[in-house]
């Protein structure tokens, strides 16, 4: 695929970089990237993975846009609240950058739909808010071979990691880290959440799939980052594959 | 045998694991995820991993939002 003229100086920065170069670049063009939830994390994941040039975005989002969204969804405007996220968000991306196709889907995923959802994707970024959806997406992306890219937010604090159990041998999935789901916890809407810090998470998770694609660096696979939004902290743990776990058992490929 | 948990140092039974650790917290299992020396712990390993001297160990709650 060569690249416009407009192409080679919108991604100009990127070519600069060591790690990306136009071997990356052409990757970035070249590739299907999915992100499920289109809401704090999706929306600026979304943003950054449009800018970066990723050739094609799956939208997956049942919601229409809500004003209480827009103090940390700022991918939509107010003009928006009402319309569809995804044809929302597919109209903001394509104005940012024309060379991204969109595909917007404004389906709820679950567990019977999420493989014909997913397939097609070269990576999946989850954004939802949900465990239910969180453990749909991972079976699905288990199942299908694809990396996922998984982020979640609470009140001030982020956790991100890289889940490549159906692609590589012995990495964990999301379920060796989240086994069942946990009682009681409060979603976005009632706890509450910092704006600014799913910027950041979603930022991360643009990071990790931008990293992933053009093979640059170590991504976060078989680690989480957690971040500590109220005492600027952040750290990286390991997280190894459980062998009891229900969908991987111990990261074996199927 | 003396553990870190979450910053604060913790005097525990010689044999403690990481399910008795969470139970004298009174802590619901399924709401957390166990870091032990920048590890996270595996569930099914609770009851198996013994708690040594100098542990530093961090209760992560789960978030799932987005």
């Amino acid at each position: 695929m060569a690249f416009s003229t407009d192409e080679t100086e919108r991604y100009t920065r990127h070519i600069l970089l060591k790690e990306i170069g136009g071997p990356g670049q052409q990757r970035l063009k070249a590739a299907t990237v999915a992100i499920v939830g289109m809401g704090g994390l999706g929306a600026p994941a979304a943003l950054y993975l449009a800018a970066a040039g990723i050739g094609r975005l799956l939208l997956i989002d049942p919601d229409a846009v809500a004003l209480s969204n827009l103090q940390r969804q700022v991918l939509y405007r107010t003009a928006d609240v009402g319309a569809a996220k995804v044809a929302a968000a597919a109209a903001a991306l394509h104005a940012l950058n024309p060379h991204a196709d969109t595909d917007a889907r404004a389906v709820r995923l679950v567990e019977a739909n999420a493989t014909e959802l997913l397939e097609g994707a070269h990576l999946v970024v989850d954004g939802t808010d949900d465990f239910a959806t969180r453990f749909a997406v991972n079976a699905a992306c288990h199942a299908l071979g694809v990396p996922l890219v998984s982020g979640a937010v609470g009140r001030w604090d982020g956790q991100i990691g890289v889940f490549a159990s159906g692609v590589t041998k012995g990495a964990p999935c999301y379920r060796c880290f989240v086994p069942e789901t946990p009682p009681d916890v409060e979603p976005c809407a009632e706890a509450g959440i910092v704006g600014a810090l799913t910027g950041v998470i979603g930022a991360m998770m643009a990071l990790e799939a931008i990293k992933i694609v053009t093979g640059a660096g170590s991504p976060l696979a078989g680690r989480l980052l957690l971040f500590d939004g109220l005492g600027a902290d952040a750290r990286t743990v390991r997280l190894a594959a459980d062998p009891a776990c229900p969908v991987c058992s111990g990261g074996q490929i199927r | 045998m003396r553990v870190t948990v979450n910053g604060e140092v913790r005097e525990t039974a010689p044999d403690a694991t990481v399910t008795t650790l969470l139970a004298s917290l009174g802590i619901d299992s399924r709401k957390v995820a166990v870091e032990r020396n920048r590890e996270i712990v595996p569930k099914s390993a609770y009851d198996r991993v013994a708690l040594v001297d100098e542990d530093a160990l961090e209760i992560v709650q789960f978030v799932g939002g987005g």
